[in-house]
């Protein structure tokens, strides 16, 4: 039962920046020279609906492990936790609208948080859900729930939550990454229309010392990133 | 505030969370989203998240009247802000971060990008964090931050308010607002505020005066909680949704 009002939400307005990006508060890079896994420099632009840079934003970002782990109390997975790694990142706009992140791939994660404590093969679905995916019993107070789990494990992903002036709530999305094969079993990908998924992946570039996948965040208009409902 | 054009798009609850698009407040007319959000499942990577993990803070983080590091104290009406971080349950949300933002008691941010004939007060940087206590309690002292102008339409002032930001225990807890004080007029002509589209839910933004956390030839105190959305995957008992317009 939901026994209290939730707090509603505000923009984060322009003059966030001393306190959310202060300097031991801003975290572009997440790694630190022990941490496992495929070192990945993740860098793009957000846009508003007229194409232009928001130089006044803040992405922050939030992701498992190499192994696939997350830090946090809810994985109970078998996954190793990797001491030197949070999975934490929080990154400012320069004037031309640019964030960047210097972190590792992660690893698939599980779907289901429920799954490694009790076994249940039922993912967890919110009420009111309208995801294209899989087979679908109706709805049972309004809730929508899969007959069958449909894959245990998904795509590795970054979450990604964006704040700005102007935005009365922070917007959610995800981060893929274009030349992974296992995005074409990735559940939330799915409920994505498949018009729209192109704005999820981050797309790697090829040629520098380092691994850089691109992804901009556009808010607005031609090429409207795909936001979640979470 | 009545006339102005509201989108559609909303992220969450309908009763409680401001739509992206909200004319009055000029800004997020090119911002906001114009594409409907995408349902989606609740996975292991939204009842995880980094708040657990966060906790570098230190007790001086918590005093803006003094944190600037100038030996000096920052001029205004010493007030104590202070209550529980819950969530929808009512259960506490312990060890979380909040950090907090705001301008000085003379309405002057400390930001290149406020430049309004405000005074600026060398003592008091308008920034401060602290974690809740195994409770879910906060407590904050600094200055009562004044109004301020700016350039949203002709004489427009945004009401005094602390902005706020909380991360909870998992994804679905993330929360960024503002607090605002009891009894002050410009409320009911602030875009902003006003965006929040229930009565019920922008008064959950406007702090009590609370005379037992006041402390004698010293600090007014304020009482506010504030309440995110816990990490349960299971559904919870819901009022009517506008969304689906199915009951809970």
């Amino acid at each position: 039962m939901r026994a209290y009002l939730l707090t509603g939400s505000q923009t984060v307005g322009p003059f966030f920046s001393p306190a959310l990006l202060r300097e031991d508060a801003c975290r572009n890079v997440l790694t630190q020279p022990e941490t496992v896994g495929e070192r990945i420099r993740i860098e793009g632009h957000v846009f508003d609906g007229d194409g232009l840079p928001v130089p006044d934003a803040m992405v922050e970002i939030w992701q498992a492990n190499a192994h696939g782990r997350y830090n946090h109390a809810a994985d109970e997975g078998p996954a190793s936790l990797d001491p030197s790694f949070t999975g934490f990142g929080r990154s400012g706009t320069g004037d031309d609208g640019s964030y960047w992140f210097e972190t590792i791939k992660p690893g698939p994660v599980p779907f289901d948080a429920q799954r490694s404590t009790d076994g249940d093969l039922t993912p967890a679905l919110p009420a009111g859900i309208a995801c294209g995916q899989g087979e679908q019993e109706g709805s049972r107070r309004g809730v929508t729930t899969f007959q069958q789990a449909p894959t245990s494990v998904q795509a590795p992903h970054i979450c990604v939550t964006v704040f700005a002036r102007g935005l009365l709530n922070h917007l959610v999305t995800r981060l893929y990454f274009a030349d992974e094969p296992a995005n074409a079993e990735d559940v939330v990908l799915q409920c994505v229309p498949s018009e729209r998924r192109a704005t999820l992946l981050a797309r790697r570039k090829h040629g520098g010392a380092i691994v850089v996948y691109h992804f901009d965040i556009i808010l607005q208009g031609a090429g409207e990133t795909v936001f979640f409902n979470l | 505030m009545n006339n102005t054009t509201i989108g559609a798009i909303v992220r969450g609850d309908r009763e409680v969370f401001p739509p992206y698009l909200y004319e009055a407040y000029q800004s997020t007319r090119r911002r906001a989203p114009t594409l409907p959000l995408i349902d989606v499942p609740l996975t292991l990577s939204e009842l995880t998240g980094p708040g657990p993990a966060i906790s570098a803070v230190t007790p001086e983080d918590a005093d803006l009247t003094r944190n600037a590091g100038t030996g000096g104290e920052a001029i205004g009406q010493r007030i104590i802000v202070t209550g529980r971080v819950l969530d929808d349950r009512g259960n506490p949300v312990p060890n979380t971060l909040l950090e907090i933002w705001q301008a000085n008691a003379a309405g002057r941010y400390l930001h290149k990008r406020d430049q309004w004939p405000g005074p600026l007060d060398p003592n008091f940087l308008g920034i401060g964090r602290c974690l809740t206590d195994e409770n879910g309690v906060y407590r904050f002292l600094t200055i009562r931050p004044g109004a301020y102008p700016w350039k949203n339409h002709p004489n427009a002032w945004r009401p005094a308010h602390i902005h706020f930001s909380v991360f909870g225990s998992s994804m679905l807890s993330r929360l960024v607002t503002q607090m605002y004080f009891p009894d002050d007029p410009l409320h009911r002509i602030d875009p902003i505020m006003q965006s929040v589209p229930t009565e019920a839910a922008r008064e959950r933004l406007i702090a009590a005066y609370d005379h037992d956390v006041t402390e004698p030839e010293w600090a007014l105190g304020y009482r506010w909680d504030i309440v995110v959305r816990g990490p349960y995957a299971t559904p919870f008992e819901s009022p009517v949704s506008v969304e689906t317009g199915k009951a809970g």
